[in-house]
């Protein structure tokens, strides 16, 4: 399926500054790994060092949150537009 | 390589500073709305928002992806971009905790302002390193005057 995957501002820099890329995908996980392995640098920003999706980042599939849907097994239609939100956490650590 | 610079307005800082005191002992939050250029960007709004971080406000933040796509929307309505976020450490320094580095993004700006015991102290502003190990700190340029929206 082809489908749109929108880069947030802070990443642009790792996917050629790029706001948008295309690619084929038939889920979210599919859209995801096909976009890391174009873009390598970017795979350290969306997962953690146990390969788990960051808590901060946000899928949505869309403007529907995939942690609503089938999570990264979200299937995907053509045209559908995969979008990467940002949340901001942080604070003193005690 | 020289640190990045970031101008801001001394009203604007101020402005960091009280949210910093009002919502003291608890951290406030908001976006850095502004224009980014090389190696200097400069800040010409901002977006305070509600910390969403019920259960601890005390040591910790949160903006909701909402908040964020507001933020996105607030400045493309003024024809500027999100540059940024702000927020206080209540009686802490105003340096980033390793609990800021796990979650930041890298690009924004991070400004943090210290709050002791209810008084506006240091604002420092961040940059997170491409490979996630630490911060750089940025260069701030306050100034009384500088261009506005």
């Amino acid at each position: 399926m082809a489908v749109k995957v929108i880069i947030p501002t802070p990443l642009r820099a790792y996917a050629g500054k790029q706001e948008s890329v295309e690619l084929q995908a038939n889920n979210v996980a599919e859209a995801l790994s096909g976009l890391t392995l174009r873009f390598g640098d970017l795979k350290k920003h969306l997962y953690s060092d146990d390969g788990k999706l960051r808590s901060f980042v946000n899928v949505y599939v869309n403007d529907e949150d995939i942690r609503y849907l089938q999570k990264d097994q979200t299937p995907l239609r053509d045209g559908d537009i995969v979008s990467i939100v940002p949340s901001i956490a942080g604070g003193v650590h005690r | 390589m020289s640190a990045p610079l970031l101008k801001i307005r001394e009203e604007l800082a101020a402005q960091i500073r009280a949210h910093g005191v009002e919502t003291y002992p608890y951290e406030c939050c908001g976006a850095i709305l502004g224009r980014d250029g090389d190696g200097s960007r400069e800040v010409l709004a901002l977006l305070p928002l509600a910390n969403r971080r019920d259960d601890s406000p005390r040591n910790r933040f949160e903006v909701t992806p909402g908040d964020v796509q507001l933020a996105e929307k607030t400045a493309r309505e003024k024809n500027i971009e999100l540059i940024g976020w702000y927020h206080s450490h209540p009686d802490a320094p105003a340096r980033p905790s390793e609990f800021d580095r796990e979650h930041a993004w890298p690009w924004y700006s991070y400004i943090i302002v210290s709050v002791q015991s209810g008084q506006p102290r240091d604002l420092n502003s961040w940059r997170l390193r491409d490979d996630r190990s630490a911060y750089d700190a940025e260069t701030i340029e306050s100034s009384a005057h500088s261009a506005s929206i």
